[in-house]
């Protein structure tokens, strides 16, 4: 399992990397959100990989950690997520913006020379 | 001993009265009133202080400032410090008494007494200070508001650039002695000057004396205008004469006297201090008189003048002698005394007659007979005439170089021969700046008929003349104790026996005096045709031109050289910053991991499930085909993207966090459609030949290798990590206090709500900022020219596509806001949350704008996303300050379940309605950012205008598609 889920990571890092290297906006945008989605799984699984544990407790009691999934990891993603999130919107309009006022979509805002 | 606080009294009164200058409304008379009393209060306050030293004491005040890191703001006041202290002090009143007069009512004078004043603070700061730092500290100001000073005619092309140049070269020298500093600091263990005084042997035979020497030398030499940076200090000329006769007198070029001073029994004493200080100095010296001589504006022959007398006690200082040491103060005191009644002088012939130019002035000893007696006492004692304080200063120069001259070094045994023949042209200039201005044949070809000054403006000149004559005749009952408390504080137990009297019988020293007299008299003979020629510039030396060289070292250092500088390592291209980002970034983890390598951990691993498997073959075809599509096929990376996000969703579910895979799908579908309404305005693009050319190709392989490595860097780090063992955190915490403190059963909520709420807070806020953002950045939206027609897909039929799902969206509204809340009300025991709640409802609204189109859904629905964030966002910080309310810290959370009876029991736990919030929050901005976006589809948008830069038509943007 461990092995799949590096893979993952490197997979969906490496496409953003590969992707935050090109020269149109829209390239780097889906390079962003990829490389968010790696960085994420990659928090996430410092949980390691209970199935069946979510952390939600019986009501009145106090939770064994033998049990349930670690909630760390997962409320820190949780917050990764929406951030991502408006970053990956304040990013769209920036673009747009660029593009109406530059012309083009090109990340330095002119053609390539 | 008690805390002087007159001493900080003297260093902030400057201070006050400048800001109190500069607030008050523009009566010059009253800002001249406050000026002349606040310098004559710090004058006051410094006297007290040399009271208290000639009671024995040496007064200090310290304030803690940052005392771990021993730094103290400290001040303190010795012999030595005092000697200076009254000359910045009394000479600063005398100036602006004079400024009063000077300074016509057309200038702004709030801004000249509000900058003198606090140059004056700065000054005192810099003389009193007990803290080397400190010292560097008040160092720069002075460099900074002599700067101000100096360009404070700043329609005035001369006054800027004068200023610039001696802020350049200052400051730049500030900033070399602020090295030394720390230097001498790490040798010595402390910043504290008395530590530094102690420990001169400890210095001295440290390796690093030698940088820490040059770097404090060339902070001091540049101050004061030694050769080779001299050059600044004429140009500083263009100040206002009254700056000059502060700043040139007793001041500014006074300060790198004063550290050099300072330093003295530490720093001095070794060869590399005579062989780096005694040829600066005696060129200064010489060369300094030597060009006064030929200069036509009488401020540019006193600014020579001064630049010579400043090298003579650079030259005194050199000896390594303390006799020296002891005349080089007293010449300091009388260069300040008779320098400043020359520059005022100046200023007065200037003010009256319109010019300084010796050449047209002539015979002013008939209609200015006092001023003229005034002026020619001053420059009788800068030319060292017997019976004025020059003289016996000038004398004890003599007997110095002439005891150095038994050294045997060429430097050594030309000193006296030097010393004379700079007296020989001292007493040549002089006599310029008399005879030129006051004697000769009255003219009337002056721009003003010239006149004595108003009283007021000549009684400090009046009053500096004076002393001049009263230390030339009776020097050791007037300037005696004080140059006795200066020396004692420097020089300490080895003081040595010095004799002040103005008669020492006829030995060498009188003989070079006179023949210096009698040399300056003949030789200004044998250049009276010259001068009188009118020619421009120094012979022999027209090619010493300070200027031209300073200009061409700037015009290198921030042209030439930055350009090819960055030519050479920068780029304004933002893919290839990325690109050594992302480089440096993989290097830095590589070298981090090297000694440690990255071996897998010893943790057993978890059984491999072919489901995950085969889910994250798709995830990774997706997320490569993404890359692969982004250029040319953006609805199809889109699409990807979003498997790849569906893929780490079905992640999340697996691995049993049924929160986040909630929040992650519902972030997916938001995301999707905002970008989905933004490919809309983005250019169309098609595959060209230019694609597969040679150059093309390999940036893109090398892309390629870059962005392999990367993945495989990640994956190896993901791997290493996740089968080690983490460490016990914080986590086992968390899950045990959720219900006990927290109240809710679902621990990631709790904690977003409850433990870690603060934070929430801030994620809350940052998505609020982002939506007025995007919000903002849309109202001034003008899409490209060529995207504004209407896309072919919204022409025609289209509408009618969507009438089946229109319909089916229309009637699922009411139950996703049903969902959305009951997600809401569950999110503190079950998987929800205000999160995911709105964005839930976020997409209800979505939905409906999809199927009615913006207009029908406005008609029927207005949700108003600013009235919810500003609601949510008062309600989560109102929620965190009740808490504030009940004596708790920030977003304490209270908890307690009400029992309904047969209806269960409601959990009512201050967290939720923090929750409530955020719900409320996140629903705002994200149909905030929605409903900007889809709007721009509505209005009719004027294109962009023609881009700014001149863009050549693209290759790869074609037709239709």
């Amino acid at each position: 399992m461990e092995l799949i889920l590096a893979l993952a990571i490197g997979i969906l890092g490496g496409s953003g990397v590969w992707l935050l290297m090109r020269p149109r906006t829209f390239q780097l945008i889906i390079g962003l959100s990829l490389l968010s989605y790696a960085v994420n799984l990659f928090i996430f699984s410092m949980g390691r990989f209970p199935v069946g544990a979510a952390p939600i407790l019986e009501a009145g009691g106090k939770g064994d950690p033998a049990h349930f999934a670690d909630p760390l990891p997962q409320s820190l993603v949780l917050t990764a997520i929406v951030i991502g999130f408006a970053t990956t919107a304040l990013f769209l309009v920036v673009m747009l913006a660029a593009r109406g006022l530059t012309g083009g979509d090109h990340v330095d805002g002119r053609p390539p020379r | 001993m008690q805390d002087a606080f007159h001493l900080l009294a003297a260093v902030l009164l400057p201070y006050a009265g400048a800001l109190i200058a500069c607030l008050l409304p523009a009566r010059a008379r009253t800002i001249a009133w406050l000026a002349g009393g606040t310098a004559l209060l710090t004058l006051l306050m410094v006297l007290l202080g040399y009271a208290d030293i000639t009671a024995g004491q040496i007064p200090r005040v310290a304030l803690p400032w940052a005392p771990e890191l021993g730094l103290s703001f400290t001040l303190r006041m010795d012999g030595f410090a005092a000697t200076f202290a009254l000359m910045a002090s009394g000479i600063g009143f005398l100036v602006v008494l004079y400024s009063r007069y000077y300074m016509s009512p057309d200038d702004p004078i709030p801004r000249f007494f509000a900058f003198l004043l606090a140059f004056m603070g700065s000054m005192m700061g810099l003389v009193l200070s007990a803290n080397l730092i400190q010292l560097v500290f008040f160092w720069e100001l002075t460099s900074l508001f002599s700067f101000l000073l100096i360009g404070y005619w700043q329609n005035l092309a001369a006054a800027r650039d004068g200023a610039r140049m001696a802020l350049t070269v200052t400051a730049g020298g500030g900033l070399a002695l602020f090295a030394g500093v720390l230097v001498l600091g790490h040798i010595v263990g402390s910043y504290e000057l008395d530590d530094v005084l102690a420990a001169g042997h400890v210095i001295r035979a440290h390796p690093l004396y030698l940088p820490a020497l040059i770097l404090i030398l060339l902070g001091a030499l540049t101050k004061s205008a030694q050769f080779p940076f001299h050059f600044w200090l004429p140009h500083a000329m263009s100040a206002p004469t009254p700056v000059s006769a502060y700043l040139h007198s007793a001041t500014l070029v006074k300060a790198g006297i004063f550290l050099m001073a300072r330093l003295w029994p530490v720093l001095a004493g070794t060869d590399a201090w005579f062989w780096i200080l005694c040829p600066a100095g005696l060129i200064t010296l010489v060369v300094g008189a030597y060009v006064a001589i030929f200069q036509h504006d009488m401020k540019a022959l006193l600014a020579y003048s001064t630049i010579s007398h400043l090298g003579l006690i650079t030259l005194l200082l050199s000896l390594n002698s303390d006799l020296a040491m002891v005349a080089a103060v007293f010449h300091t005191i009388n260069h300040a005394t008779f320098k400043a009644s020359l520059f005022m002088a100046a200023g007065i012939i200037d003010h009256e007659t319109s010019t300084r130019d010796i050449r047209r002035l002539s015979g002013l000893n008939q209609s200015m007979p006092f001023t003229a007696r005034l002026a020619l006492v001053a420059a009788a004692a800068m030319a060292g005439v017997p019976l004025l304080n020059g003289f016996i200063s000038k004398e004890m120069f003599f007997t110095e170089a002439l005891t150095a001259a038994t050294t045997p070094t060429l430097l050594h045994s030309i000193l006296p021969v030097a010393a004379a023949l700079a007296s020989i042209l001292a007493v040549t200039y002089s006599l310029r700046f008399i005879h030129g201005a006051f004697f000769g044949p009255e003219t009337d070809d002056l721009p003003k008929t010239p006149h004595e000054p108003p009283q007021f403006m000549r009684v400090p000149v009046e009053i500096l003349v004076f002393a001049c004559m009263v230390v030339g005749i009776l020097p050791s009952a007037t300037v005696g104790p004080v140059l006795d408390l200066a020396a004692r504080s420097i020089l300490g137990e080895a003081t040595p026996d010095y004799s002040l009297a103005v008669w020492h019988g006829f030995n060498l020293p009188l003989v070079m005096s006179l023949i210096a007299l009698a040399g300056g008299v003949v030789l200004y003979r044998l250049l009276y045709r010259h001068l009188n020629a009118g020619i421009d510039g120094t012979p022999l030396l027209e090619r010493l031109d300070g200027r031209r060289a300073f200009d061409q070292v700037m015009v290198f250092i921030s042209w030439r050289f930055a350009r090819a500088l960055e030519r050479l390592v920068a780029t304004d291209r933002l893919q290839m910053q990325l690109r050594l980002l992302v480089c440096i970034a993989f290097l830095a983890a590589t070298l981090a991991l090297l000694p440690h390598g990255l071996a897998p951990g010893g943790v057993e691993l978890t059984r491999p499930d072919p489901v995950v498997a085969l889910l994250w073959v798709v995830g990774g075809a997706c997320a490569i085909a993404a890359a692969y599509q982004a250029k040319y096929h953006r609805l199809a990376a889109l699409v990807m993207l979003g498997g790849a996000g569906l893929a780490t969703c079905l992640t999340f579910v697996w691995f049993s966090a049924p929160d986040l895979a909630l929040t992650q799908l519902l972030v997916e579908i938001v995301t999707t459609v905002l970008m989905l309404l933004g490919l809309r305005w983005m250019p169309k693009r098609m595959e060209s030949a230019s694609s597969g050319h040679i150059l093309a190709r390999l940036r893109r392989g090398r892309d390629l290798v870059i962005a392999a490595a990367a993945g495989l860097g990640l994956a190896a780090i993901s791997y290493a990590t996740m089968t080690r063992v983490s460490p016990d955190g914080i986590s086992r915490q968390f899950l045990e206090r959720a219900y006990t403190e927290g109240g809710g059963t679902n621990v990631v909520n709790v904690i977003l709500v409850d433990f870690r709420g603060f934070d929430t807070m801030g994620e809350i806020t940052v998505l609020g900022i982002v939506a007025l953002t995007v919000y903002a950045l849309l109202r001034r939206f003008r899409p490209a020219a060529e995207s504004v027609g209407m896309p072919e897909q919204q022409q025609g039929e289209a509408r009618d596509w969507l009438l089946v799902p229109a319909v089916t969206m229309r009637l699922l509204f009411p139950v996703i806001i049903a969902v959305s809340l009951y997600l809401l009300l569950r999110g503190h025991d079950q998987p929800g949350g205000g999160f995911v709640a709105g964005l839930m409802l976020a997409i209800g609204v979505l939905l409906q704008y999809m199927a009615g189109g913006t207009r029908w859904v406005e008609d029927r629905l207005r949700v108003l996303p600013l009235r919810w964030m500003g609601f949510g966002l008062l309600l989560a910080a109102g929620t965190g300050a009740a808490a504030v309310a009940f004596g708790k810290p920030f977003l304490t959370s209270y908890f307690a379940y009400a029992d309904l009876g047969p209806l269960g029991r409601l959990p009512l736990a201050s967290a939720v309605i923090f929750d409530l919030g955020v719900f409320a929050l996140v629903f705002g901005a994200t149909v905030l950012m929605l409903i900007a976006l889809a709007h721009q589809s509505v209005r009719r948008p004027r294109p962009a205008p023609p881009p700014l830069v001149t863009a050549r038509p693209e290759p790869a943007v074609a037709g239709e598609n």
